[in-house]
C-alpha cells in the first residue's frame, strides 16, 4: 500500500524502547558514495534519519585559495565526478564574470553542446543505478553504454575521459574538429532508441512504479523553503531552470522546453530527469549543425588565454603573452571585486561565489553545491517510509559524495 | 517592486549600503539589522529562497576593516530576481541570529560556516561541526590556517582491531 500522510501521526509519539537504531553506510552498495544515515526503526518504518557527512571532504575550497583561475579547474571537476564538465564550465563562467571576458561565439556553442552531454551523462546514470538499486539491471546496462559514448567524445575533444580539465579562462583547452561534430551527432542518432527503451523497461514498469510513486514527496512550498533546485525542483512544481531564467552560454538561441511536474516524489524525479534528455539532446542537435566558425578563445591581447602553440614556438609576441599568462609575477590580475554566478548543473543551481583580490587567483572560492542543499532535504522526506525506500530516495536524490563534501 | 524600493522605503535611513557588480545586486547591511532586512526582505521582497549561505575571512585582505563577512544569496522564485546580502562580524566571538527560522535552507548552510569559520548562529537548532570531525579544534578555512594543516592528521586517535 502506498504511504499516506496520515501514518505519519503516531509516528511523532515519544521515545519508544523498541526502536531500533540502523546504521546506513559509509560503505554501502546503495549509496554508491561515502555518506552514513544514522536511521531509527519502528520495525520497518524510519522515524528518523540523521545524516553523518564529511567522509569524503578534502578542502577544495581551501585549496581554491591557493590555485590561479586555471589551475583550479582540476579540482573543480573532481567535485560531481558524474557532470565533471559542467562543473568545469560553472566554475570558469563565474571566474569569466569577475574578470569580464566575453567568450567567442564559437566557444559558448562549444561549451554548450559539452554541458548538455554532461546532463545526458549525468541523468543516465541516475536512472540507471536508480533502477538498478531498486532491481532493473537490465535498464542500468543500457544507460552505461550510452555513458561510454558520452566518454569516448569528451576524450577526443579533451584528451580524457572522465576528469577532462577542458575549459580555460576565456576559452577551452584544443579546438574541435568536424571528426567530433560527426562523432556528437552520430551519438544523438543513436541515442534516441536507446532512451525509448529505457522508456519502455521502467516507465510503465509494475514493479518499478510500486518502488517510486508516492515516495519521498517533497511539496513545492518545502522545496522552495529548503533551497531545492534542478530536477528535484522541477519535479515537485518550482518550475525554474537557469538556461531559460538567467540564459548564459548560447542557451537563449536554441527551443527547448523545460521538464516539470507536480508530483513531487521518486516518479515525478524519475520522469523530469527521462524528459529533461530529450531536451537536452534537442539543445545537442541544435548546436552541433550551427557551430559558428571563427577563434574559440578570446584574444591573447587580452592576458587572459594562452596562445596556440605554433605562435609561442614561431613568434617573439606569442612566446611573451605565453609567458605573462604562466609566470606569476607577470599574470594579469582580478578585479577587487566579489561576484556569485550560477549555471544550471545536470543536478541543480551549482553556483561560485568568488572574491578577487587583484591577483590571477581567488581570495575565496565557494562552491554552492546542489548536492549538499539536496542531502539537508532527505531526513525530511524519508520519515514515515519503509527501510527499503530509503535507497529509492537516495537514488532519486542524486547525492554525490565528493560534491557534498568538497 | 525592487528589493532596494523595499528596503529604502522601510528602513529610510538605516546606512543599508546598495551596490551593483555585472548583474549581482548586493547590499551590505549592520549585523544588528539583520534580521529585520531579511525578514523584510522574505515577507514584503518575495524572496522565498535562500540560495546559499557563506562567509569569507578579510584577514589578508588589503584595506579591510572588518574580520567576517557573512554573505546570503537571496532569490525570489517567482520574478527571478536575486540579492546578495552581506554582513559583517568580528572577533572574538563573532555571532550572528540564525536565518533557520526564515528559510529551512539555512540549517546545513549555517553548520558549514560555522565548521569553517568558526561563526556562531545563535537560535540554530543543532549547531554542530558538519565537514570536519567532532573533535577539530580549528576552523580550516579562517586565513589564519595553514593550507597544511596544523598536524591534525597525524594526532587523530587510530582505533586497532583489538579495540574496536
Amino acid at each position: 500500500m502506498p504511504f499516506q500522510v496520515s501514518d505519519l501521526a503516531e509516528l511523532d509519539a515519544p521515545e519508544k524502547e523498541y526502536l531500533w537504531t540502523l546504521n546506513f553506510g559509509p560503505q554501502h552498495p546503495a549509496t554508491h558514495t561515502t555518506l552514513r544515515l544514522v536511521l531509527t526503526l519502528d520495525g520497518e518504518r524510519v522515524v528518523n534519519a540523521v545524516p553523518d557527512i564529511g567522509y569524503l571532504h578534502s578542502g577544495f575550497e581551501k585549496l581554491g585559495e591557493d590555485l590561479d583561475f586555471n589551475q583550479y579547474v582540476t579540482i573543480a571537476d573532481r567535485m560531481n565526478y558524474l557532470s565533471p564538465l559542467a562543473n568545469e564550465i560553472a566554475w570558469h563562467h563565474a571566474v569569466e564574470k569577475l574578470l569580464g571576458i566575453e567568450l567567442t561565439p564559437r566557444c559558448k556553442y562549444v561549451r554548450t553542446i559539452c554541458g548538455e552531454l554532461m546532463r545526458l551523462h549525468d541523468h543516465l546514470l541516475n536512472v540507471g543505478t536508480c533502477a538498478l538499486d531498486l532491481g532493473a539491471f537490465t535498464a542500468f546496462l543500457y544507460a552505461f553504454y550510452q555513458r561510454e559514448k558520452i566518454y569516448d567524445i569528451v576524450e577526443f575533444a579533451s584528451g580524457q575521459r572522465f576528469h577532462t580539465s577542458y575549459t580555460r579562462v576565456g576559452g577551452v583547452l584544443f579546438d574541435i574538429n568536424n571528426a567530433w561534430v560527426d562523432k556528437v551527432r552520430e551519438f544523438c542518432k543513436g541515442f534516441r532508441p536507446v532512451h525509448d527503451e529505457i522508456h519502455k523497461l521502467l516507465t510503465r514498469n509494475r514493479i518499478f512504479i510500486e518502488r517510486v510513486q508516492g515516495i519521498g514527496y517533497l511539496s513545492k512550498d518545502d522545496a522552495i523553503a529548503m533551497g531545492a533546485t534542478g530536477p528535484l525542483a522541477r519535479a515537485s512544481g518550482v518550475i525554474r531552470d537557469l538556461r531559460k531564467d538567467e540564459p548564459y552560454l548560447a542557451y537563449a538561441d536554441f527551443d527547448f522546453k523545460v521538464a516539470a511536474s507536480k508530483g513531487g516524489d521518486c516518479y515525478a524525479r524519475y520522469l523530469v530527469r527521462m524528459q529533461e534528455m530529450l531536451e537536452s539532446l534537442k539543445i545537442i542537435e541544435q548546436a552541433i549543425e550551427n557551430i559558428p566558425a571563427g577563434p574559440i578563445n578570446v584574444d591573447p591581447e587580452t592576458k587572459a588565454v594562452i596562445p596556440a602553440k605554433p605562435a609561442v614556438y614561431r613568434s617573439i609576441e606569442g612566446l611573451i603573452q605565453h609567458f605573462e599568462v604562466i609566470m606569476p609575477n607577470r599574470q594579469a590580475g582580478s578585479p577587487k571585486e566579489e561576484i556569485y554566478a550560477a549555471t544550471e548543473a545536470p543536478n541543480g543551481e551549482l553556483g561560485f561565489y568568488i572574491v578577487g583580490d587583484g591577483t590571477w587567483r581567488a581570495y575565496r572560492a565557494r562552491c554552492r553545491p546542489p548536492s549538499y542543499i539536496h542531502f539537508a532535504i532527505f531526513p525530511h522526506i524519508i520519515k514515515g517510509h519503509l527501510l527499503s525506500d530509503v535507497v529509492a530516495v537516495l537514488g532519486s536524490l542524486n547525492i554525490i559524495a565528493a560534491e557534498l563534501d568538497r | 517592486m525592487s528589493h532596494q524600493d523595499v528596503l529604502q522605503t522601510r528602513f529610510p535611513a538605516a546606512g543599508l549600503k546598495f551596490s551593483r557588480f555585472r548583474d549581482n545586486d548586493r547590499v551590505v547591511v549592520p549585523a544588528g539589522m539583520l534580521v529585520e532586512v531579511l525578514t523584510c526582505l522574505k515577507h514584503e521582497g518575495g524572496f522565498d529562497m535562500l540560495v546559499d549561505i557563506t562567509a569569507v575571512d578579510y584577514l589578508e585582505y588589503a584595506d579591510a576593516a572588518d574580520r567576517f563577512a557573512v554573505i546570503y544569496c537571496l532569490l525570489n522564485t517567482v520574478t527571478g530576481e536575486r540579492v546578495i546580502v552581506k554582513t559583517f562580524v568580528n572577533d572574538p566571538e563573532p555571532t550572528l541570529p540564525s536565518m533557520y527560522p526564515l528559510w529551512k535552507s539555512a540549517d546545513w548552510t549555517e553548520r558549514e560556516v560555522y565548521d569553517m569559520f568558526g561563526i556562531r548562529f545563535a537560535g540554530h537548532p543543532d549547531l554542530r561541526r558538519i565537514l570536519m570531525p567532532h573533535e577539530f579544534t580549528s576552523y580550516p578555512l579562517r586565513k589564519d590556517y595553514p593550507l597544511k594543516g596544523r598536524g591534525e592528521r597525524h594526532n587523530f586517535p587510530v582505533i586497532t582491531r583489538a579495540e574496536s
